[in-house]
């Protein structure tokens, strides 16, 4: 089991956005814009600095680990018994910005599948519902 | 696979089944005795579930003596929660939101 608990896998969302990268970095950095879009929280753009994202389903905590103004944000995402890293990265393009996010994290062990399962479950039957919500 | 997804949905559709998993997801090897004390109903019908459990591939036993000692299998639900998948959708519901958000936003 220790052996599979170190494994680390990666999620990666990319999209090109029609704005400039100084007023998404605003987005990616603003505590009551963050709240917006992502999760009310108590970022500070401060390396080392703990905060917390608060969901309805719990709450993800986190430290800043990189800023580079416009160009790079990462921050630890430690969640639901798995234990990650979210890295954003801006690079500017003809268009406005290309946006990355990477979320890098460890495979679960036991007790973090379980606890991982459990939110498989809200979201499947979210899912359901909402397919269920469509389906009248 | 969704046939995996179903036996595991299906075996665990059972409150005291899940019940059953849960603690030895938590608390580690166990024997039937000891599952009994907690599980609220008989060891003949916590062995039928902990057999259940068996069949889904959710959980193993080993014989040590004249006991039976079960525990779940390290990623048994590994099916189940490729968080990868889950944190891939939740992301792109966000790039949404911001995407949303930057179109309000002031220069």
């Amino acid at each position: 089991m220790n052996q599979t608990s170190t494994e680390t896998r990666a999620v990666v969302v990319e999209r090109d956005i029609a704005f400039p990268p100084e007023k998404i970095w605003r987005a990616l950095t603003q505590p009551h814009l963050i709240a917006e879009w992502l999760m009310k929280n108590d970022f500070k753009p401060a390396v080392d600095h703990r905060f917390n994202f608060r969901g309805d389903w719990g709450s993800v905590d986190c430290r800043v680990l990189t800023i580079e103004p416009n160009k790079t944000l990462s921050y630890t995402w430690d969640a639901m018994g798995l234990e990650s890293v979210v890295t954003w990265t801006l690079t500017p393009t003809s268009t406005g910005t290309h946006l990355r996010m990477e979320q890098a994290g460890f495979r679960p062990d036991q007790e973090q599948a379980y606890q991982g399962a459990k939110f498989g479950w809200q979201k499947f039957f979210a899912n359901l519902e909402q397919t269920l919500a469509r389906a009248d | 696979m969704p046939d995996t997804h179903d036996v595991i949905f299906r075996t665990l559709v059972d409150p005291t089944r899940r019940a059953i998993f849960e603690r030895l997801c938590r608390d580690g090897d166990q024997t039937v005795g000891a599952l009994t004390a907690k599980a609220g109903v008989s060891q003949p019908a916590v062995s039928k579930h902990l057999g259940v459990l068996k069949q889904a591939g959710l959980v193993r036993d080993r014989h040590k003596g004249r006991q039976t000692h079960y525990s779940a299998r390290p990623g048994a639900l590994a099916p189940l929660i490729d968080w990868t998948s889950q944190m891939a959708t939740f992301w792109q519901g966000k790039f949404d939101d911001l995407e949303d958000l930057l179109k309000r936003m002031d220069q």
